[in-house]
């Protein structure tokens, strides 16, 4: 209140001369080109590293070594994902990488599913706790979650299989899961829920037929955080998987960055864009989903 | 069955109980269905989060070793008097905050002028809106080769484009360079998480009101004092909030400089994660680890106190 009232006051004392509203249109024109520069500096600092993955990746071997680089390559060739794929374990990465995120984004939202809802509609202490933990836990570096996992995975017999990977991303994604889905059901409205109570449909049959469709575009933007927070996920598969057949791909890359990557710059690129198309392609298709879900999420709870 | 899956029919349907008998409505059938709902999430939680978790600061009290049936046992703070003595100690976690630090402040301040300029309806949305995502999408391991195919030493398009102004003649080693690895990193940690703070403050300027704008703007008001009046204190608890996210997510990151330098050159850009990392499945010492994960939880929380402590007592 007080900002507009003071706003108020000096307005009154500003006067209007005959020469402001020239000048304020000056200013106003310089300050929108001061915008578009801005803006392009922006594109390029966001874009120019995408750019640059693409071009290295279709130049041949012969252009990479050249000292002084072009902007785009001078003739485009596939060559480096043909050796991508034949010289390294590529597809047997990426295949591994898809059956852990799929699984995983498929045991979450079926396991966050009721407990969204739980949470959503019945608002107790188990709620505030729940939101407590997703926050909290934030604080926590991972190494103190890992190295007990690990040591849990390994009494299990799950050290090294793909199977230990997903349990542990079914847990690391669910807090943020559930967070989303909490926010798709509490914008359902609970009066369509109750008018199906009173026409006598069992509360079994309203999840069904009245809850579960509307819910599904979120439960299907859910899925695809999941998947992709799977198919990124770095730090737990360097512990838990040491076998290469077994690798995910941000594992494979990481090590070929390591080993022969650092020279062979143009296969390195190509399986790195190979990689990253899954998530990118999800992204987006489910881009204003899940940015208004994950902010739905964050307002509602 | 078929009582206890109906049963929390009644509860939404029924009039709403008054506020004040929240406690009550999680005690009686209802709640147990709905702890038969939450179950299926809690159990993992509870498995492989939660007791992990209190047994991981557990360990930081031990002298756990890595290996098969091996026995530890309680040794207090000895694991701390080795820690305060150790010189490798001290440097990561100074690098840590440096990185912490520059990052979160950066990021803020790029993400800012971007929300801001997403906000103030320039064409060229249809370009920067998904180029503003995009980072986000992407695994930390890409993020990381993308910047070692621009940083590379030879045919990198860094040296290229440098040399080509004239600006420098020889060809830097980015991630190599004893002075330079650390910045270089940084730059790289900016562009990755730029995505979700410039999401959260985007939110945050929706909720500014066009109409204070617009009254202050016809007052004559010029474009910094009306961010300053205006904007800021509408946004202030998102940056408040993000702010504080993005300095726990920096402190505790690993994959992207892992990948960058694994710590180097000569344990230049060695933050805490991964100094923690090669202390457990290097060299075996859960326990060293844990209670250098312990140490960082400490440390975070002690800034973040200050922090939110500070923020407290000014909006008041």
């Amino acid at each position: 209140m007080s900002i507009v009232s003071e706003q108020l006051s000096t307005g009154k004392q500003a006067g209007r001369t005959p020469a402001a509203p020239r000048r304020r249109n000056w200013l106003r024109l310089w300050g929108r080109f001061g915008q578009y520069v801005a803006l392009v500096g922006y594109i390029v600092f966001l874009g120019f590293p995408l750019l640059w993955l693409l071009s290295t990746a279709f130049k041949s071997p012969q252009e990479l070594a050249k000292l002084t680089p072009t902007l785009f390559p001078v003739d485009w060739t596939t060559e480096n994902f043909r050796i991508a794929f034949e010289q390294t374990q590529l597809p047997q990465a990426l295949l591994n990488s898809l059956i852990v995120a799929a699984s995983t984004a498929v045991v979450t939202t079926v396991i966050a599913m009721p407990a969204a809802y739980a949470l959503a509609r019945l608002r107790s202490v188990v709620r505030t706790v729940s939101v407590g933990w997703i926050l909290v836990s934030q604080i926590f570096p991972f190494i103190l979650i890992v190295i007990p996992v690990f040591v849990l995975l390994n009494n299990l017999g799950l050290l090294n299989t793909l199977t230990g990977l997903v349990v542990v991303y079914v847990v690391w994604a669910l807090p943020f899961t559930l967070w989303m889905l909490m926010g798709y059901v509490s914008a359902i409205p609970k009066e369509l829920e109750e008018a199906a109570a009173m026409d006598g449909a069992s509360k079994l049959n309203i999840l069904a037929r009245v809850v579960f469709p509307l819910l599904l575009p979120g439960i299907v933007a859910t899925g695809m955080f999941a998947f992709i927070s799977a198919w990124n996920e770095f730090f737990f598969a360097l512990v838990i998987i040491t076998d290469p057949a077994k690798e995910t791909a941000p594992l494979l890359l990481a090590r070929y960055v390591g080993a022969e990557g650092s020279v062979n710059l143009g296969p390195l690129a190509a399986t790195a864009l190979l990689t990253t198309l899954p998530s990118l392609l999800i992204f987006s298709i489910a881009q204003r989903k899940l940015v208004a879900g994950i902010m739905s999420g964050s307002v509602k709870g | 069955m078929q009582t206890s899956v109906a049963s929390p029919a009644g509860a939404p349907a029924a009039p709403q109980p008054p506020p004040g008998r929240k406690r009550r409505s999680s005690g009686g059938i209802g709640g147990r269905s709905t702890w038969f709902l939450l179950l299926p999430s809690l159990l993992p939680v509870v498995l492989f989060s939660v007791y992990p978790l209190l047994n991981g600061i557990w360990l930081g009290f031990t002298d756990a070793k890595a290996g098969f049936d091996v026995q530890y046992r309680f040794n207090g703070l000895e694991n701390y008097r080795q820690l305060f003595q150790d010189n490798l100690f001290w440097q990561s976690f100074k690098i840590g905050l440096i990185w912490a630090f520059s990052v979160t402040i950066l990021q803020f301040l790029l993400a800012l002028g971007l929300a801001l300029l997403l906000n103030a309806g320039l064409r060229l949305q249809w370009l920067v809106r998904p180029l503003a995502l995009v980072p986000w999408a992407m695994p930390s391991v890409i993020v990381a080769i993308l910047w070692k195919l621009i940083y590379a030493p030879d045919g990198g398009i860094l040296n290229a484009a440098l040399q080509g102004l004239n600006i420098t003649d020889r060809n830097i080693n980015w991630l190599g360079d004893f002075s330079m690895a650390l910045p270089a990193v940084i730059v790289v940690g900016v562009w990755a998480g730029m995505p979700q703070t410039t999401i959260a403050l985007l939110a945050g300027l929706q909720n500014v009101s066009a109409d204070l704008h617009e009254a202050a703007a016809l007052d004559g008001a010029g474009a910094w004092t009306r961010f300053r009046t205006v904007t800021w204190p509408a946004i202030r608890p998102v940056v408040v909030a993000i702010t504080s996210l993005d300095f726990v997510w920096n402190f505790n990151s690993f994959g992207l400089v892992y990948v960058l330098t694994e710590g180097g050159p000569g344990g230049r850009t060695m933050l805490p994660m991964l100094f923690a990392y090669n202390a457990a499945f290097q060299s075996g010492n859960f326990g060293y680890a844990s209670a250098l994960g312990n140490a960082m939880v400490v440390v975070v929380l002690a800034i973040m106190g200050v922090y939110l402590w500070r923020q407290m007592r000014q909006s008041q």
